[in-house]
Parts: structure tokens; sequence; C-alpha cells
């Protein structure tokens, strides 16, 4: 082996680590429980959550602003909030919505279910996965901080040029936007590198691809789109910010620059970018549907490839949204023709919902009511999005609120009733209790009335030509009924949040609900709830699609399903295992080393908005930022992932030839991007 | 589709490797990953896929700008010198072969090698920024500042991108020569220059069709 060649004696042997704790500012954090462990946690579980319960916060601020919005046009002539008010409103709803609530959501199942689906202990890269959520949250708090230094942004969530430059908007509230979307965005991007590894990379042995559930499938391409769609809001963020802050011309048209420059690199972001909204939810209910329609998925192979071709097609469609702006009619045509047939694999994976709700035993649970709507309601914004790709059609609709209603159909109706169907779904499985399922239909229903009564008429208004981004409207347009009705269903929406949260918090003594309280199809149902920190005893072999509903159902003389007698599950569950040996008597769970917490991601997250404020308010800020940047890639770079500190298990049987733990613990090390196992070989 | 469908699919390939007991060295990955590429590289080369439309973008601005009337200073076409700047395109191709050099000695466990070959890299690439840096003076002198007209800001801004790059991969280099200085850079970790190297070849490349589409081929 090269290792042991002679060597200058300077060289040490391979594996020697001359440097435990670099830098050595922080001793290593150790704790797994109290409200610390959350700072320095790097367990995808862990993160799930805190994604989760970050992106739910923001949701109630994006509602609030959106209530606020629809109280002004609850009747004509509004006087609640001023021109000035309500654009900063509708600017920070957008935004919200999209950027600090659907995104993290999905963030947040992907991070939490992923490792879990695939048969894998953690992500591939631990400590950077505590770096994207802890750069998101600074992201999103910069952002908000907004408010309370000069006023929001106010210029759209898509922020056209040259509105944007500072000739139009003065204020602060642009800067705050661009570069509170660059942090979020380098959040995204973190992520997308390290869920794409995990999902390619970390599969446990027979998990082919194409057995993978449709959840990871989607949340695969979704983050694929986001690996290639962040860098282009990148560019548009930085040219926007050199712009702003430095005097640069890219949107300057007083120097003949071209404003369609800001419209082009947005939307070639902004279309693959609705199909990240939406994908992730389009694999909950794929893998919420069957379970509770007791069948498998219709047509697997075709919702897997319709997702991918949804994955291609939608770079190819962006200027849809530009049919208005003068691109030229050979352009309008093309991206009409294009975006007509991006609807051919969307509607492919409609009727292949149906076709698994077809003759199933349809149980009508909470997650399930969440999921069938969001089949019908998606169908609906669908259509009047093949309206929209009417290009003639379109400059009637277009900047109305017919748009509204279509981008509501598909993103609340859409991703968000495909969110509380997943959250509904796995809450057993995070937090080891059912949500209540009275308290969750009642939610299910209000929220489904409201959200209709909000939202189905604004396509008549739409119609009649009502302007959105207005601040009021003027009496006898006969517009005045239809907006009542409009925001009296936004209360309803807020009320049936209020009930979640209600549920959330009345359901916390729930009993405990097993490990696979609704006779689950995939690998996450076969562990405890909640699982433990090492997800499985052994790394699953896995055989089948569904591969834990094939490992509790054997099948009749008829191919009927028949429940087995005998199946394991694959760790924590019973008696002996919560005492740590394990459903396999073979394994001792002690001897499984996860990646150990760090200070390192919280601290370097902290450099980025030290940098942002720096760049809008004193450079020596900025520059201190950078100091933390580069200490905090250093450390996080330098520290082991897997503390050679930290103890081995609480068991005294751990002699130096325990070749095989020492494997094991590699395997997790490997995880995290750490190479400090060398004594292995 | 019935259950009796999925069940007669039996197990195709995959066969789990073993116990996980894949004994390894100094030269094969150290661990078994579904693809087979270690996490590291699979992500770096994820990263320069995202990098990709990064710079795609910039060029495009670029490209959209460099045909546009100015309405003052000298339009960026008048004011290149294009012999200083293939010298300096040369020398950043050059650091590529030294980068290739280094990955090669210190998987020959050579480490003395490996750093001189590291620090040439990073030299190279010192100098490269070096250039830039003499010829955005030079450019500031001729009247184009980064706020004069529209080519100016899109000019400097893709360059300057792009020597930001350059400049992260020479912290890379020295951190990787510093490291093996320490004697934290074994053959074992050859991987990790590997992954530097990509990264810098990547930047190498995205020059050359800077080089290319924005000083050689006339607007
Ligand atoms: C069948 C598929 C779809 C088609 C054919 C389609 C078509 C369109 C078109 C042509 C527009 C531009 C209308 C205009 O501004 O005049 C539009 C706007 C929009 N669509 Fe879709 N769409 C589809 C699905 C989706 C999905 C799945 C989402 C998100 C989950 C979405 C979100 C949006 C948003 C947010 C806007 C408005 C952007 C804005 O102006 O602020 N669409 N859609
Ligand atoms: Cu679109």
């Amino acid at each position: 082996m090269a290792l042991t060649e002679e060597r200058p004696p300077l060289e040490l042997t391979a594996g020697d680590e001359p440097v435990r704790n670099p830098l050595g500012a922080f001793s290593r954090p150790s704790s797994s429980y109290g409200w610390r462990s959350w700072l320095t946690t790097v367990d995808h579980k862990k993160i799930g959550i805190l994604y989760g319960a970050t992106a739910m916060a923001f949701f109630a601020l994006g509602g609030l602003e959106a209530l606020l919005l629809r109280v002004q046009l609850a009747q004509p002539e509004g006087q609640v909030l001023s021109p000035e008010v309500y654009n900063q409103m509708f600017t920070m709803h957008g935004t919200t919505m999209v950027f600090l609530v659907i995104m993290p959501m999905l963030a947040a199942f992907s991070n939490y279910l992923i490792p879990l689906m695939i048969g894998a202990r953690d992500v591939a890269f631990p400590r950077l996965n505590a770096l994207s959520y802890w750069v998101f949250l600074f992201g999103g708090l910069f952002l908000y901080s907004s408010f309370f230094l000069g006023g929001a942004p106010d210029n759209g969530w898509f922020n056209y040029a040259p509105n944007s430059g500072v000739a139009f908007s003065p204020g602060h509230g642009i800067d705050f936007w661009t570069l509170g979307l660059q942090i979020t965005g380098i959040a995204s991007l973190l992520g997308a590198v390290n869920l794409i590894t995990t999902c390619l990379n970390m599969r446990a042995p027979g998990m082919t691809l194409l057995r993978m559930p449709v959840f990871v499938w989607m949340a695969l391409v979704a983050q694929f789109l986001l690996l290639f769609a962040i860098p282009v809001i990148t560019v548009a963020l930085f040219l926007l910010m050199f712009d702003r802050l430095f005097g640069a011309n890219f949107f300057n048209v007083e120097a003949g620059a071209d404003p369609l420059l800001w419209q082009h690199l947005f939307w070639i972001f902004g279309h693959p970018e609705v199909y990240i909204l939406v994908l992730p939810a389009f694999g909950i209910v794929s893998d919420v549907i069957p379970t509770f329609a007791r069948k498998p998925l219709f047509g697997y192979p075709f919702m897997v490839f319709s997702g991918i071709a949804i994955g291609f097609m939608g770079w190819g469609v962006w200027a849809h949204h530009m049919f208005a702006s003068g691109i030229g009619p050979v352009s309008v045509a093309a991206f009409s023709l294009s975006t007509m047939f991006i609807a051919v694999p969307t509607g492919v994976k409609i009727f292949n919902w149906i076709g698994t709700l077809w003759k199933g035993k349809l149980i009508f649970t909470t997650a399930m009511l969440f999921a069938v709507a969001l089949v019908s309601q998606f169908t609906i914004g669908g259509l009047s999005g093949v309206m929209h790709s009417v290009a003639p059609h379109d400059t009637q609709q277009t900047d109305t609120y017919f748009i509204v209603a279509h981008f509501h159909y598909v993103l609340f109706g859409g991703s968000m009733f495909g969110i509380f169907a997943g959250i509904y779904y796995w809450w057993p499985k995070i937090f080891g209790h059912k949500l209540s399922e009275r308290i969750g239909k009642a939610h299910f229903w209000t929220m489904f009335v409201g959200f209709n009564l909000t939202f189905g008429p604004m396509h008549i208004v739409g119609l009649q030509g009502m302007p959105r981004r207005t601040a009021t409207y003027p009496e006898g347009m006969g517009w005045d009924l239809m907006n009542l009705l409009e925001t009296i269903g936004s209360f309803l929406i807020a009320i049936s949040f209020l009930m979640w949260v209600y549920n959330v918090v009345a359901s916390r003594k729930n009993p405990h609900a097993g490990a696979d309280p609704w006779d689950g199809r995939t690998l996450e149902w076969s562990i405890s709830s909640p699982p433990p920190a090492y997800n499985f005893d052994v790394e699953p072999t896995v055989e089948h699609l569904d591969e834990w509903w094939h490992r509790k159902y054997g099948e009749d003389e008829h191919g009927r399903p028949v429940r087995r007698e005998h199946f394991t599950y694959l760790s924590g569950v019973d008696e002996a295992s919560r005492r740590g040996g394990g459903d396999d008597p073979d394994v001792d769970v002690s001897d499984i080393h996860l990646p150990s917490p760090s200070y390192w991601p919280i601290v370097l997250a902290l450099g980025l908005p030290l940098i942002a404020y720096g760049l809008i308010y004193t450079y020596w800020l900025a520059a201190l930022g950078g100091l933390v940047i580069i200490a905090g890639s250093f450390g996080l770079g330098l520290e082991p992932s897997v503390d050679p500190d930290a103890g081995h298990g609480d068991h005294g049987d751990h002699g130096p030839d325990d070749e095989g733990h020492d494997q094991e613990l590699a395997e997790v090390g490997a995880a995290a991007g750490g190479d400090d196992d060398e004594e292995a070989s | 589709m019935s259950v009796s469908e999925q069940t007669a699919t039996a197990p195709a390939g995959a066969v789990p490797e073993g116990a996980a007991h894949v004994p390894h060295d100094a030269t094969t990955p150290a661990h078994h990953t579904s693809t087979g590429l270690s996490h590291e590289k699979l992500a770096m080369w994820l990263f320069l896929g995202s990098e990709c439309l990064l710079f795609g973008g910039l060029i495009s601005t670029f490209l959209l700008y460099r045909t546009r009337e100015v309405t003052a200073g000298p339009p960026v076409g008048d004011i290149y010198d294009i012999p200083f700047t293939s010298v300096s395109s040369f020398v950043l191709l050059m650091s590529s072969l030294t980068m290739v050099l280094a990955l090669s000695a210190i998987q020959r466990a050579d480490h003395r090698r490996a750093r001189t070959w590291l620090l040439t890299t990073a030299l190279l690439g010192s100098t490269f920024v070096a250039g830039q840096v003499y010829e955005f003076t030079t450019f500031v002198h001729e009247g184009l500042g980064y706020t004069t007209n529209l080519q100016g800001s899109a000019f400097y801004t893709l360059t300057g991108f792009h020597g930001v790059h350059v400049t992260l991969g020479i912290l890379m280099l020295l951190s990787l020569f510093v490291m093996s200085l320490r004697g934290r850079l074994p053959a074992g970790k050859a991987e990790t220059v590997e992954i530097v190297g990509l990264y810098w070849h990547f930047v190498d490349i995205v020059w050359i069709i800077i080089f290319t589409l924005v000083y050689l081929i006339p607007a």
C-alpha cells in the first residue's frame, strides 16, 4: 500500500491527525437534548423540523400581509392602506410565500424524508445541511428587517426593471430584496447539491432509481431545477445590486440598457421555479393517495418520467410571462406552443392520480382530503394556465386578477394543499402522535371553502378587467360583490390556519401512534416514530418498489394481498431496540457513529447578513462579515465531521480490533464529507 | 397495476456489497456509494453544473450589450490589448497543466513535488489575476470606468466574477499547500486535490470561452 512507502522525514503517516481541534475556538458541542442542541444539530430530521417550523412562522406573516391586502380591497376606494404600503404588502406577501414558505417547506420534507425513504442514515453532507438552514433563516430575517429600516421592498415579487432602479425606488427596500434573496439562494443551492448527492449516492443496496418513492423522485427533479435556476436569478440579482449600489448601467435605460434583460433572466429562473414549488407537492400526494386508496400508484414509471419531462420542458416556456412586453410575433408563437405542450406531462400526472383512486378502497383521512383537493384544484389552475398560453387570449388576461386566480390555484390549491396533506400524513412519523383527525377535517373543509371563495371569484373579476397590483378600484365596475366575497374567503383561510395551529397544540397529548399508523408503503414506516437518530439499525436491502408494503404483505392464490404474520421493523420498534439492542440481535446500535454537532454552520451563516447590511450601510461591517465567513469556512472545512473525542457509545467492550464497528463509523463519516477514517485502512 | 405484478419483478442487479466491508487503500475511493463517485466529487460536479448557468447568464448579458451604442466613453472593443490578454490567458492555461502534475505527484505520494506544483499553480493563477488588475487599471485610464457605459458595466462584471473565481481557487490551492506542509494531505486524500483541480480546470475553461467570445470575436 502506498501509505507505507518511505517518505521524507517531515511526513506523518497517513491518518495521523496532529491537530484535533482546528482553530481551537470552541470545544465541540456534544449535547443532543435541549434548545442548544437545535443550534448545533446536523441531524437531517431535526433540520427538517427547523425548516418546517420556520416556514410555518413565515406562513403566518405572509398570511397577515394577505389579510391586509384583502381588507383594503373589501370595498371600492379602500382607505386602509396607502398605495405605498399596499405595494410593500403585496411584494412581501408574494416574496414570502414563494421564497420563505413553500420552498423551505419542501426543503423540510425533502430533508426529513429523503434519507428515510432511500434507506440512508443521513444526508450526504450533514453540516452543509445545517448551514443551508441557517443561511435560509438569516436571509429571511434580513429581508424582514427592512420593515424596521425604512420600508420593505415594493416592486412586486418579480421586481421589474427599470422600476427597481434607484431613480424610481430610492429607498433601501429593493436592496433588502436583492441581498435577501441572494442569501436564501445560497441556502437553496447548497441544499440542492446536498440532496442530489444524497439521492444519487446514498441509496440503500437494491434501491435502484426506479424503486425510489415518487416523492423522492419529484424532490430530486426539483433540486435539479434549483441547481440550474438559482444561478440565473443570482445573475439578475447581482446586476441589479451593482446598478443600485455601485452605479452600473445594466438596467439604466438612459444609458441604452434593455429592461427586458431583467424579465428574461427573472423568468428563465421564474418558470422552473414554479415547478420547484409544485413538483415536491406532487410527490407528496403521489405517496399519500396510494396509501389511502389501498392500491399501488397507477403508472409509477409514467409518474416519474412525466416529472422528468416537466423538469426539462420547464426551461423552454419562460417568455409566456412576457407576451405583452413586445418580444415579437415569432417568439410569442414559439412560447405559446411550448407552453401548451407542457400541459401534457402535467395532464399525465392528473390521470395517473385518478387511475390510482379508481376502484380503490378510499379512506378519507385529512391527509387524503388535502391530496384529493390538490388534484382537483390544480387541474383548475392548470386549465387557466393553458388559457394563458393562447397568446391573444393572454393579452386580455395578463396583469388582471385572472392571473392571480391562476397562480393561486396552482400554488395554494396545489403546493400548499399538498404540503398540508404531507403534514397530516407524516406528523405521526415525525412527532410520534397523530394530529386530531376531527380538528383536521374541520381545518380542511374551512380551508377548502375559504380558498375557493377567495380565489374562484378572481377568475370572474379578472375577465371583467380588474387589474392586479392596484391599491384601489372605483365603484360601479361590477366588482364589488366578488371582492367582498374574496375578503370573506380570505378570513376563512385565516381561521382554518388557526385551527391547524390549535390542532398542533391540542394533539400534543395524543396517544402514541406506533411506527406505521397508516399501513404505509415506503421505508420510513418501517422504523419507530419518531425515528432513532441513526434511522436504521442496519442498511435495509431493497427488493421492490414500495418495499415496506412487500415486506408486510404477500399474496394468496388469487393475487390478493395478505398480511404476513412475521415481518420485522427496521429499527427502534420493539423493546430490545429501545434499550439499544436493535431489532436485529446482531447489531449494537450504540456502535453507530453519527456526525457530531457543530457550531460552525451557524457562525458561518451569520457572516452573510453582516455582509448584506454592510453593503447597504457601511463597508466595515461587510469586511467583518467577510472575515466571519472565511473563519467559518476554515473551521467547517478542517473540523472532522465525526468528533474523534466523542465517546464510542457507553459500552466497555470496544477494543482496537473492532474493525467492523469502525467501518460503520466510516460509512457515516463519509456521509458527512469527513475523511478522518484512515485508521481503518 | 396489481400487487402481484409488482412482486413478479424480482430484484434486478444491484446486489448489496457484502457487509459494507469494502477494504480500501490509498487509490480507490474510500467508501461505497451508489454511483461509485465519492460524495465530494459528485457534489463538485453538481456545483460546477450550476456555475455554468451563472457564467452563461453573465456572458449573455455582455453579448447583449456589446453591440449597443454607448452613450459615453469608449466601447470596450476599442481598447482591448489582445497580445497582452493572450499572454495572460496562456499563463492560466499552463496552470491547468501544473495542476495535473500536482495531482499525479500526490497520487504517487511524492509530496515534495506535489507541493511544488500546487504552489506553481497558485503562482500562475496569481499572475493571471495580477494581469487582470493591470488590464482593468489601463482600461480605466483610457476612459472606461465601471459606470461609464453599458459595456463597461458588463465587461467588468463578467471578467470580475471570473477573477474572483480564480482568486478563490488560489486560496484553495494555498490551503492544500499548507495542509500538505503540516502532513495533513496524505496520498489517501489525493481526491481532495483532484476535486480542487476540477474546480480549477473549470475556471480555466470558462476563461477560454470568455476570451474567445468577449475578446477575439469582433462585435
Ligand atoms: C399547465 C401548466 C401551466 C401553464 C400552461 C401555465 C401558464 C402560465 C402563463 C401563460 C402565465 C402568464 C400569464 C400572464 O402573466 O399573462 C402564467 C403565470 C403564472 N403561473 Fe402558470 N402555468 C402553468 C402551471 C403553473 C404552475 C404549476 C405554477 C406554480 C406552481 C404556476 C405559477 C404561475 C405564476 C406564479 C404566474 C404569475 C407570475 C406573475 O406574473 O406574477 N403556473 N402561467
Ligand atoms: Cu410560467
